[in-house]
């Protein structure tokens, strides 16, 4: 028996088919216990975590994070017995976060020649590329039955899904073709109704392809006709798009909508259309304030302390709530639920998608916690470990549009809460200043609140102490505090 | 789910007073050892009927092993299922002492009827725990004789083995088998989202209206998969069944010593001929309702934090501890046990061999059917066209 053996990710739920790796929780050269939790995998119905199969040493990690990995294909590999010497060729090394790993040729070696038990036949596994891609299965799948079954007696070899393995692994093609055939597949999920269906027929129009603008996201006949018209149609893309599209014949791409997209979709629907926005903007002079942040991290105790211009603006929103509790409220059908404390959500556009974390009672830290906490909270959202703990119970958020170089937006509310702040890029412009036109540093704040709630003199207000606290940030310490 | 939850500020305002959930403090709960340890004499139900236990050093060492194992080999299970080797599992995590107290009441002659998740009742009917990891492997449907254990097969449809039970009970009636303190019991096993079925509603009339030897046994573990408790009921469910005439009792399933004296004297009674009734062991699932779930989608942390705190392993071991009637070296001993047939029940999982295709019309019929018969060549024929074939 070998040394090396190969784990292939299992079905975690019953008929699925795909999972997302988001974190190894073990890296290679790691000596690992049986049923050590070492991968977080999420599909279709859940996260979770899979521990290993074997004890004994992580010899090499196939996928990093952030891949969707077929049912069926190898993820990791373990040394079953790492004290018997070394192996015959260095393994392969890969950052969990990393570009995708190179596998060696031993390591390669020892995928052919212990695959997963009971999972895969020995000779399916393709392995790696020659560029050095990744280890695919290759020609035909496991998951298939198709793929176990013997040819027929007397039947034409030359059927594709029965075709041998070829002989020398090719690159992945599997990935596109598969996601094409899912989205389409998937069409029979859109929300519409029956005449509408029947219009897009008639009118050649994709169901899947259009986002829908009525309730709960269904699919109107105004859409259909818009679609028909050529007009343009807003299609969901991802945020992360960091890999180049991947165009079929047709020259177009379908992108199955699932995990973060999926959820910011939901969302962002369900606010839109159920708590009536209004956007008020305010374009303030924001140069005393830069001026200070700059005073700040001039002082010692602040020296290592990560100082941006969302921490004032943080700030900002919390000392206003504290002159408007109403803002920092919930909707809740017969009655308004005000907080006390304040979960600051703050939009972080991650290589997942869009994610809102927040500090939780915020408005309980000094401004070097909130600093820290802000930090974190940023950090941690970068490198993909924001918990869902950390994403729920937000009740303001600060959306920072002005890192993209924009002005300003209309932010949608996050579900639940009750005021909305974007906060625009800091530019150099002309000003009129103490009765001279200046170039001074302005920006511009859109805050965009639920008017179930909060009036238009309420908000107005509110964004008037935002904005009166970023033009004078010591003034308005000291007039409020 | 007491004050602080979020999700209960809009959903419980309706709620009739009387319905107010939460273990502690409930009169109607009936508990002989609290998550702390500490031993209750006697408790009352609703009805005024006395519980009690009691048990030797060596008994109460024995549920304390019981529960540690069948955790363990719950947890293994788990993991197989997580490492592909099992198609679905569903954990017993956090039930184990409404499941051993219960099964550990059970007389050799009593028939249980279990759903799914009863791997705890099966272990206390002495089957191999082997056996519930073949049907969610795949390779069969079980595999255990019913009669030889008296222990029925798992039933996936929610509820149906209650009027299964139901039958099974009228027919102990029939049989003449009731009326003595040997007579014979039957238990059905089933889950708070069952009661909202048809099958379960109509168990009731039929077990009350012929008197059948039956104890109705609800591990309320709060969630239907992942319906809340106030969606399934607006009455604490053991109530129900003083609408259908037969008593009900509330029990804290946390509590092995307690879950055993309520089954013990229900099924008691059964035997002797007085008719069903209705235990409600109040419990929680700690993990997910199968290995497809993910209850992070629907439940707050905090609340299962709460019910961390009143796990049913912790309270024994506690128990044991503050009465010197165990020490290091059992509890190590336990452990030491609860490993090593893990390590063989997994090793014999991943021995089991797929079964042939063509066995599929094995165990239909007792005696064979001319039309299987016929359905079996055919589908011999059919899997001798393949190459390489050995059939």
């Amino acid at each position: 028996m070998s040394r090396i053996k190969t784990f292939n990710l299992p079905d975690l739920g019953e008929g699925l088919t795909e999972g997302e790796i988001l974190a190894w929780l073990v890296k290679v050269g790691d000596t690992i216990e049986l049923n050590q939790p070492i991968v977080e995998v999420e599909t279709a119905k859940a996260a979770v975590e899979i521990p290993a199969k074997w004890a004994g040493q992580v010899q090499a990690i196939h996928h990093p994070e952030g891949t969707t990995v077929e049912v069926g294909t190898p993820i990791i590999a373990i040394d079953t017995d790492p004290g018997a010497g070394p192996l015959d060729a260095p393994s392969t090394t890969a950052t969990p976060s990393g570009d995708l790993p190179t596998p060696s040729a031993a390591s390669l070696a020892a995928v052919q020649v212990a695959p997963a038990e009971g999972m895969v036949e020995p000779g399916l596994i393709g392995g790696a590329a020659p560029g050095g891609r990744t280890a695919v299965l290759v020609g035909y799948g496991p998951r298939t039955t198709a793929a176990k079954r013997r040819p027929r007696k007397g039947a034409v070899p030359a059927q594709a899904v029965a075709a041998p393995a070829p002989a020398a692994p090719t690159p992945p093609p599997v990935v596109a073709p598969a996601q094409n055939g899912r989205a389409a597949a998937a069409t029979g999920g859109v929300l519409a109704k029956p005449p509408v269906r029947k219009l897009a027929k008639d009118l050649g129009v994709d169901l899947g392809t259009l986002t829908g603008s009525g309730p709960l996201g269904s699919i109107t006949r105004e859409d259909v006709q818009q679609a028909a018209s050529g007009a343009s149609v807003v299609v969901a893309e991802p945020i992360a798009a960091t890999t180049a599209p991947s165009f079929g014949a047709d020259r177009e791409q379908r992108i199955p909508v699932k995990g973060v997209r999926k959820l910011t979709a939901e969302n962002m629907s369900r606010s839109a259309f159920t708590a009536p926005h209004v956007t008020e903007f305010l374009t303030v002079d924001v140069t005393r304030a830069m001026k200070a942040l700059d005073r700040l991290r001039g002082r010692r105790e602040w020296r290592d302390v990560r100082v941006s211009p969302l921490l004032l603006v943080a700030k900002a929103v919390l000392l206003a709530v504290q002159r408007h509790p109403m803002v920092n409220s919930t909707w809740a059908g017969d009655e308004i639920v005000v907080k006390e404390y304040v979960n600051l959500g703050i939009a972080a556009a991650t290589e997942r998608g869009l994610i809102v974390p927040n500090v939780k009672d915020a408005g309980r830290l000094s401004l070097r916690e909130l600093a820290d906490a802000l930090t974190d909270l940023v950090q941690t959202a970068k490198s993909g470990r924001t918990s869902p703990a950390a994403m729920s119970g937000g009740t303001l958020t600060i959306t920072n549009v002005g890192v993209f170089g924009v002005d300003t937006g209309t932010p949608i509310l996050p579900p639940g809460e009750s005021a909305i702040l974007a906060f625009g890029a800091v530019r150099e412009m002309p000003w009129v200043h103490k009765g001279k036109v200046k170039v001074r540093q302005v920006t511009t704040l859109g805050l965009s609140f639920d008017h179930r709630i909060i009036d238009g003199e309420l908000g107005s207000k509110f964004l008037r102490d935002v904005g009166d606290f970023l033009t004078d940030p010591e003034a308005a310490l000291l007039a409020w505090t | 789910m007491a004050k602080g939850d979020p999700g209960g500020t809009t959903r419980s305002r309706r709620a009739a007073p009387r319905s107010k959930k939460g273990a502690a403090g409930d009169p109607a709960l009936v508990q002989l050892l609290t998550p702390e340890g500490e031993r209750i004499d006697s408790a009352t139900g609703p009805d005024g009927t006395e519980y009690r236990v009691d048990f030797t050093d060596e008994e109460y060492r024995g549920l304390y092993r019981d529960l540690v194992l069948v955790r363990k080999l719950d947890a293994e299970a788990t993991a197989l299922q997580r490492q592909g080797e099992l198609g679905l599992w569903a954990s017993l995590l956090g039930q184990e002492a409404a499941q051993v107290g219960s099964g550990r009441a059970l007389r050799t002659q009593d028939m249980a009827f279990p759903t799914y998740r009863e791997h705890g009742v099966l272990y206390c009917r002495g089957i191999d725990p082997i056996m519930p990891l073949g049907l969610f492997r795949g390779v069969d449907q079980g595999g255990w004789d019913p009669n030889e254990f008296k222990f029925n097969m798992y039933t996936i449809v929610i509820g149906a083995q209650t009027l299964h039970a139901t039958g099974y009970a009228m027919g102990i009636t029939i049989d003449g088998k009731t009326g003595t303190d040997d007579g014979e019991a039957a238990i059905a096993y089933f889950g708070d989202g069952a009661t909202s079925q048809g099958d379960v509603n109509e168990a009731f009339v039929w077990a009350s209206v012929f008197n059948a030897p039956l104890v109705f046994f609800c591990q309320n573990n709060q969630y239907a998969i992942s319906e809340p408790l106030e969606r399934q009921t607006r009455v604490p469910l053991y109530q129900r069944a003083a609408g259908f005439g037969f008593p009900g009792v509330r029990v804290d399933g946390n509590d092995v010593l307690a879950t055993y004296a309520v089954t013990r004297t229900a099924l008691d009674n059964a035997r002797l001929g007085q008719g069903p009734s209705l235990i409600e062991a109040y419990t929680y699932r700690m993990g997910a309702h199968t290995t497809s779930d993910d209850p992070t989608r629907y439940r707050i942390a905090s609340e299962v934090e709460a019910w961390q705190a009143k796990d049913p392993i912790a309270r024994v071991k506690a128990f044991l501890e503050k009465q010197q009637i165990a020490d290091a070296g059992f509890f190590a001993e336990v452990d030491e046990q609860a490993r090593r047939e893990s390590v063989h029940l997994r090793e014999r999982v991943l021995e089991m061999p797929d079964p042939e295709p063509v066995t599929m019309f094995d165990h239909v019929y007792p005696n064979g059917s001319p039309l299987l018969d016929e359905q079996r060549a055919k589908f011999s024929r059919y899997m001798e066209s393949f190459e390489g074939s050995a059939h």
